[in-house]
């Protein structure tokens, strides 16, 4: 089975591959900068094949200004400069319209100068640190104030957490978060010993000493949680040891950013039922249009039990709000639909809708989740209304005066409301 | 039209509730069918936040008879049927789920997956049902269960738990227990009592409990007392106690050392073999470990209803597997590269990229799930601040289990005496009649098998994936260098030194600086001693 | 440990085929220059849609590959002539690119995002008050470069230093190199170091004032690449055929022997090492502004030994080997990652597996093979190596 998928992808990315020599410019051309190998290929490539999916169901709807939708798919394999190489070669050789793409920080980090250069238009759909705005860029994911300090009120209020650890990995994403939460912590009145802030390398894998300090640390008669901004495949790890030291989640809850369906799919979940996601989206919420879109992702990957997830949703959205926003506009002119994309509302599978803010980032529900038995989420807390994205964190010093705002007269991405300056980006 | 109804029901189970509270406050023996069951019913429709006081109220009205309900919520099998708000409960079978009535445990076959709901609960509530299943157990029969009880009832004491506990010490017969009980009546005393000398006397007699609310409660004393001599008191208390937690942390942390110190071990063990007998540099060496890890997601997979004997499926077959593999890159690659190690260290290399991609292709580049054996997970308590995790402790006793096997294998058995001659001079042993082309392809399966053997110790510590080999790889070289070439008593040693060494620079440094450290130590000492700790003595002259 | 005198009991044939890379390079040379030049006016003087138009994205990635091919080199140059295997010249590589994303990461001065006129972006997010000392003077071009040489250079110098003179030879110094490699991959990971952390250092503007993004400055980039390649390939060349150079082989055929004649054998390699590392800190100096990103990933153990695969799949021991297996690989990985991403890895693995059982010599030793066998040199069959690939693989 895993060979004919191997020719069916084979197929697929060479026949696309091919037309990117044809000139024909009859159809829209949807760039995919997924990672298709290495690290990073295990999370993207469930990307990859949403946009694909995405394309195929706008096509069988008639396309897009009565053309027809082609994706040309591209691997920047996990590496980072490989990112800017095949973002430059989709916009130059194969001269796409727009860019679906993206994981890591520092992979959207790369492509930055490209697009901007080349004035190109990306959609990238994972939570991220904040703290960019980019003309040429929509944040379909969720920044730090649609994930991390939702679920700390969450603990606060719900749980009567007391004591903070941030435990994260060694990366932009969890510093910039942990610095978020422990500025936001401070404002409320929580003492500095109260937190307790720790870093690990990618891939760790020897957490006996942390989470000795972690228990340690809780155990001093104030309710504790930690703050998971910790990545990948140092989870599973993390959570065996604090299940073995005899940690669980009514003790010490664990809140995690980076844990999501497809991530538990290749876990034993027995040690981390009970413990916390924070999601603008969960697969096991009921609604029609999450059915339908389940259903439509396990028929085109023809497999019944695969999961969907965050990010997914996030490209979902971004996918159909571009298709809007090209229909309002009339053309796929990269400025014509940047202007037209901002007021943009889609449905979320979770119900409600999004909308596109001034700043390129979106408004969307943010949803508390217990991870089940099953690797499924159930819900148990969600916010009453939106939670519009913060480009730039109310939280940071920084950063706390700046504001984006891509419609006239402010045309900026970090513009001071201080000092009235616009820095960065300029036009 | 939904949530009207709910909204109706809400009302009517709150003026109940209510009304039964009165009740309750009047004469709180009686019990009223009617109510409970309404309550029980309520379960079903509350919001999240409501459910810890329903809870208290149902315990308060049927004490020990709802000791069931709370422990099926607990583990999260409660159900409701959604036609009637029946409650049931629910039990997994592998992936097969069964319905039983909650009361009687008859099977309701008739029920599907979309009849059925679950009772939601969150943190909140399985705390509060924790401390309240303890607290309905004090009696229990099991005393491990009592003395967990009164663990758990430590935190937050009141006078009614107070008279419970005094009642339970008068029935009490393990002695164990009966201090247990004599801390909380102390701690209470320490609370409560407003005399400073029965303060002091109940600090004195806490000065050598480990319990945290113990070391909580003094600390508190310490900090906000009024009578100075109190405070004295509790501080003296305290700083003994700190000492013993000092005593038992330096333990905990030289466990933490040895047992990393165990998976480095396992890790590089084959190596030691491959590269310090025959001096083969096998770069695939992590892929062997990824085979072995891969052959226990797989035994799983055949044997998904006897998880807990999976493993002792899994290691015979890893062996199998990875020394298979062993053996056919000896025959088909390695020894056409004899006597060129950077060769065969390229060539090794290109083989561990296509191992990689190869279960990438076959079993998708996801980790895979592979479940840990009940009995390899929770902890071996020692005392309240001392716990040894199981799973570390069968690793660690594991990894020396087949270090040792090893070395008598090599040493006493025939096949050992022609490895040791091959390695130590190849042409003469041949001369006398080895065959030294089985002897290395055997020797070079051995390695790989016993990879294979650490992949499925790893399998219950981390991920199993793609990558898995790649994460061990470096340092398993590491171990081997630093311990000495061909030496696999130096091999144990600097496992475990190594092990050690990480985990005591690890609170100074911090994880990421103390695996710098490691390194740069271990480069520089190899400058100074090339020949690692162990030298191979002899013909080792270049 | 005998193997060190069994690893290259090729000595004559060594010698041989590099007496024939002699002779190969004023060709190769001019080829270079004339393809540089070629590739260079036709982006800068003809139109889009003329045929012969070469894109600047193909320059950027034909950058890229030279940068790459100096890289291998550097590995070449020791490892083929000295018989030392550095599995850690990844290292040296993006030090140098480090070096060179400090000084760009410098020159961004207050156009980054938090305007701040002297810390780079990520600093400023870090809470760091004031510039590191290491950052100190890298606003400097002149001084930036001379960091890209010295800092790889020193640090070759201390590994060397410490190696050699206690005659850590064979494996042993495989792995340590891969060791160092690795720690410092690690290290660069750490935010507190002040690098960017994963980021790394990223969206840079300009240099020596000319603007990044614009053609000129990239096909400039490029000919300079070219420009170096070629004079670190004469000048290695020229290295190689001294007195020097007879040395080196001496020491990588039996060191012991050349050690008992009389020379430092320790001495003759540290230099080499040392000058190998500053080629690769140059290669990696070249690198950065032409791919616009330097991260840790650069340092990862993976990368160096990719480095030693093309040297041994262009045939070490001839830096013409070295320069022409890095770009073919290359070239293929572009293609092949596109193509089939999933096959990629298989054909690279087998790649290694073949080449070391079946080609020793890499695609020189075919090339020489078969012209004794044809016993008719036919120059300009050399750019067509690719069919050469296709004869091993199949021979």
């Amino acid at each position: 089975m895993q060979l004919k998928k191997l020719i069916a992808s084979l197929t697929l990315v060479s026949a696309s591959l091919v037309s990117i020599h044809a000139l024909a410019s009859e159809t829209i051309k949807v760039g995919v900068l997924h990672s298709l190998s290495g690290t990073m290929a295990i999370s993207e490539t469930t990307l990859k094949d949403t946009v694909l999916m995405m394309v195929e169901e706008q096509n069988k709807k008639g396309g897009l200004l009565g053309k027809e939708l082609e994706a040309v798919v591209v691997d920047p394999a996990s590496n980072w400069p490989l990112f800017a190489e095949k973002a430059r070669e989709l916009l130059t050789e194969a001269e796409v319209d727009v860019i679906f793409g993206g994981w890591t920080s520092v992979s959207r980090k790369s492509v930055l100068p490209v697009i901007e250069e080349l004035n190109g238009l990306m959609f990238y759909p994972v939570q991220y640190e904040g703290e960019e705005s980019s003309k040429n860029v929509f944040y379909t994911g969720a920044s730090p104030n649609q994930q991390a300090i939702p679920a700390v009120n969450y603990l606060k209020d719900d749980l009567d957490v007391e004591r903070w650890v941030l435990a994260g990995t060694d990366y932009v994403y969890p510093r910039t978060t942990n610095k978020i939460l422990e500025a936001y912590l401070t404002s409320l009145g929580v003492a500095k010993e109260d937190i307790m802030i720790n870093y690990t390398p990618f891939g760790h894998s020897d957490w006996q000493s942390i989470v000795s300090d972690i228990k340690k640390f809780g155990s001093q008669g104030k309710k504790t949680a930690v703050v998971s901004t910790i990545n990948g495949d140092a989870n599973l790890p993390f959570y065996k040891e604090l299940g073995n030291q005899g940690i669980n989640s009514e003790d010490i809850p664990v809140v995690a950013f980076s844990v999501g369906e497809e991530e538990l799919s290749g876990l034993d979940t027995t040690p981390l039922v009970g413990h916390l996601a924070a999601w603008n989206y969960f697969q096991s919420v009921e609604t029609d249009s999450n059915d339908e879109f389940i259903e439509l992702w396990r028929a085109f990957t023809k497999n019944p039990e695969r999961v969907t997830n965050d990010p997914m949703e996030a490209t979902y959205i971004g996918f159909k709000m571009w298709v809007n926003a090209v229909q309002k506009a009339g053309t796929t002119d990269v400025d014509a639909v940047e202007q037209a994309m901002i007021g943009q509302e889609a449905s979320n599978l979770t119900g409600g809708t999004a909308l596109m803010n001034k700043n390129h980032h979106l408004s969307k529900p943010v949803l508390i989740g217990e991870i089940q038995d099953d690797g499924q989420f159930e819900v148990v807390w969600e916010t009453e209304s939106t939670v519009a994205g913060d480009a730039w964190s109310d939280f940071l010093p920084g950063s706390k005066d700046l504001i984006s705002d891509w419609t006239a007269p402010v045309k900026c991405g970090n513009y001071n409301t201080q000092t009235k300056v616009c820095s960065g980006q300029k036009f | 039209m939904k949530p009207i109804i709910t909204l109706i029901y809400c009302f009517l189970v709150s003026l109940s509730t209510g009304l039964m509270a009165n009740d309750l406050a009047n004469n709180p023996t009686s019990l009223n069918p009617q109510t409970s069951n309404e309550l029980r019913l309520a379960l079903t429709q509350v919001k999240l936040k409501a459910m810890p006081p329903l809870l208290m109220q149902i315990k308060q009205l049927e004490e020990q008879q709802a000791l069931p309900l709370f422990k099926t919520l607990l583990a999260g099998r409660l159900y409701y049927v959604k036609a009637d708000k029946r409650l049931i409960q629910m039990q997994k079978k592998g992936k097969e789920r069964h319905y039983f009535s909650l009361e009687t445990d008859q099977p309701l076959s008739e029920l599907s997956k979309n009849q059925v709901k679950k009772v939601k609960l969150n943190n909140a509530v399985r705390r509060l049902l924790k401390s309240t299943i303890a607290e309905l157990e004090l009696n229990h029969p099991d005393p491990e269960l009592r003395q967990a009880a009164i663990e758990s009832l430590l935190k937050n004491l009141d006078s009614k738990l107070i008279a419970q506990l005094e009642q339970r010490r008068s029935l009490e017969t393990q002695e164990k227990i009966r201090e247990l009980i004599q801390v909380a009546l102390n701690l209470f005393q320490l609370k409560t009592n407003p005399s400073p000398a029965k303060q002091i006397e109940a600090i004195e007699k806490l000065a050598d409990r480990l319990e945290i609310p113990v070391k909580n409660q003094l600390t508190q004393v310490a900090e906000n007392s009024i009578h100075p001599e109190v405070k004295q008191a509790a501080i003296r208390a305290l700083t003994k106690i700190e000492h013993a937690t000092n005593r038992y942390a330096l333990v905990d942390q030289l466990f933490f050392g040895l047992s990393l110190g165990s998976v480095l071990l396992l890790a590089s063990i084959g190596l030691a073999i491959t590269f310090g007998v025959m001096g083969v540099i096998n770069m695939a060496h992590g892929e062997m470990i990824m085979l072995g890890a891969y052959t226990t997601y797989v035994v799983q997979l055949l044997m998904p209803n006897h998880i807990d004997y999976s493993l002792w499926v899994a290691i015979p077959a890893a062996f199998m597997v990875s020394g298979l593999m062993g053996v056919i890159i000896e025959r088909g690659v390695i020894r056409h590269l004899h006597g060129r190690p950077l060769e065969t260290l390229l060539a090794t290399f290109g083989i561990s990229l296509i191992l990689q991609q190869l279960v990438r292709s076959v079993f998708s580049p996801l980790n895979r799930q592979v479940f840990s054996p009940s009995w390899m997970t929770g902890s071996l308590e020692i005392n309240p601040v001392l716990s040894l995790t199981l799973n570390r402790l069968y690793i660690l006793a594991f990894a020396l289990i087949v270090f040792f096997a090893l070395l008598t294998l090599l040493r006493k058995t025939s096949l050992g005496l022609n490895v040791r001659a091959v390695s130590q001079n190849r042409n003469m042993a041949k001369a006398m009649g080895v065959k030294t082309g089985w002897v290395d392809a055997m020797t070079f399966g051995l390695g790989s098998g016993i990879a294979g053997i650490a992949g499925v110790a790893l399998s219950q510590l981390t991920n199993v994936g793609p990558n898995l080999g790649q994460a061990y790889i470096i340092d398993s070289f590491m171990v081997v260098v630093f311990g000495g070439v061909g030496n696999l008593f130096g091999t144990l040693v600097a496992a475990f030194s190594l092990g050690i060494a990480t985990k005591f620079l690890e609170p100074m440094t911090g994880a990421v600086l103390a695996a710098i450290i490691v390194l740069v130590f271990i480069i520089l000492f190899i400058q100074k001693r090339p020949k690692g700790l162990f030298p191979q003595k002899g013909r080792a002259a270049e | 440990m005998t193997f060190m005198n069994t690893l290259f009991g090729q000595g004559r044939n060594g010698l041989q085929s590099r007496q024939q890379a002699g002779q190969k390079t004023l060709p190769f040379v001019a080829i270079l220059v004339i393809s540089t030049l070629l590739a260079c006016a036709s982006n800068l003087l003809l139109t889009e849609d003329s045929p012969l138009y070469v894109s600047t994205y193909t320059i950027t990635l034909l950058g890229k590959y030279l940068c790459y091919a100096m890289l291998a080199l550097a590995v070449d140059i020791i490892w083929g002539y000295c018989g030392i295997l550095s599995l850690g010249h990844g290292a040296f590589f993006a030090l140098g690119g480090y070096a060179m994303g400090m000084y760009l990461m410098r020159q961004i001065g207050d156009r980054g995002v938090y305007g701040d006129p002297v810390l780079p972006d990520f600093m400023v997010f870090l809470d760091w008050k004031s510039l590191p000392w290491f950052w100190q003077g890298m606003d400097q071009f002149w001084f930036a470069i001379l960091m890209a040489v010295v800092i790889p250079g020193l640090l070759a110098f201390i590994f060397g230093w410490l190696a050699f003179r206690s005659r850590v030879t064979g494996v042993y110094l495989s792995i340590m190199t891969q060791a160092l490699t690795y720690a410092l991959l690690l290290a660069f990971f750490r935010n507190e170091m002040g690098f960017g952390g994963n980021n790394g250092l990223t969206d840079f503007k300009e240099i020596l004032g000319f603007d990044l993004q614009a053609d000129a400055t990239r096909v400039s980039l490029f000919a300079i690449t070219a420009f170096l390649l070629a004079v670190i390939f004469i000048i290695s060349q020229y290295l190689m055929n001294s007195r020097m150079g007879k040395v080196i082989l001496a020491i990588r055929d039996g060191e012991s022997r050349a050690r008992f004649m009389g020379y430092h054998t320790e001495r003759y390699k540290v230099w080499l090492f040392v000058y190998s590392a500053i080629i690769a800190g140059i290669a990696g100096a070249l690198y950065v502004p032409q791919v616009g990103i330097i991260n840790p990933g650069e340092f990862s153990p993976i990368n160096s030994i990719e480095i030693v695969i093309w040297v041994a799949v262009g045939g070490r021991g001839t830096l013409i080997g070295a320069i022409i297996g890095a770009l073919i690989i290359n070239y293929a990985k572009t293609r092949f990652t596109a193509l089939f991403p999933e096959a990629w890895l298989f054909a690279l693995g087998g790649l290694f597996v073949l080449v070391t059982l079946y080609l020793p010599k890499g695609l020189m030793g075919l090339w020489e093979t078969l012209q004794t066998k044809l016993n008719k040199a036919a120059p300009e069959a050399e750019i067509e190596p690719k069919d050469e690939i296709k004869t091993g693989v199949s021979s």
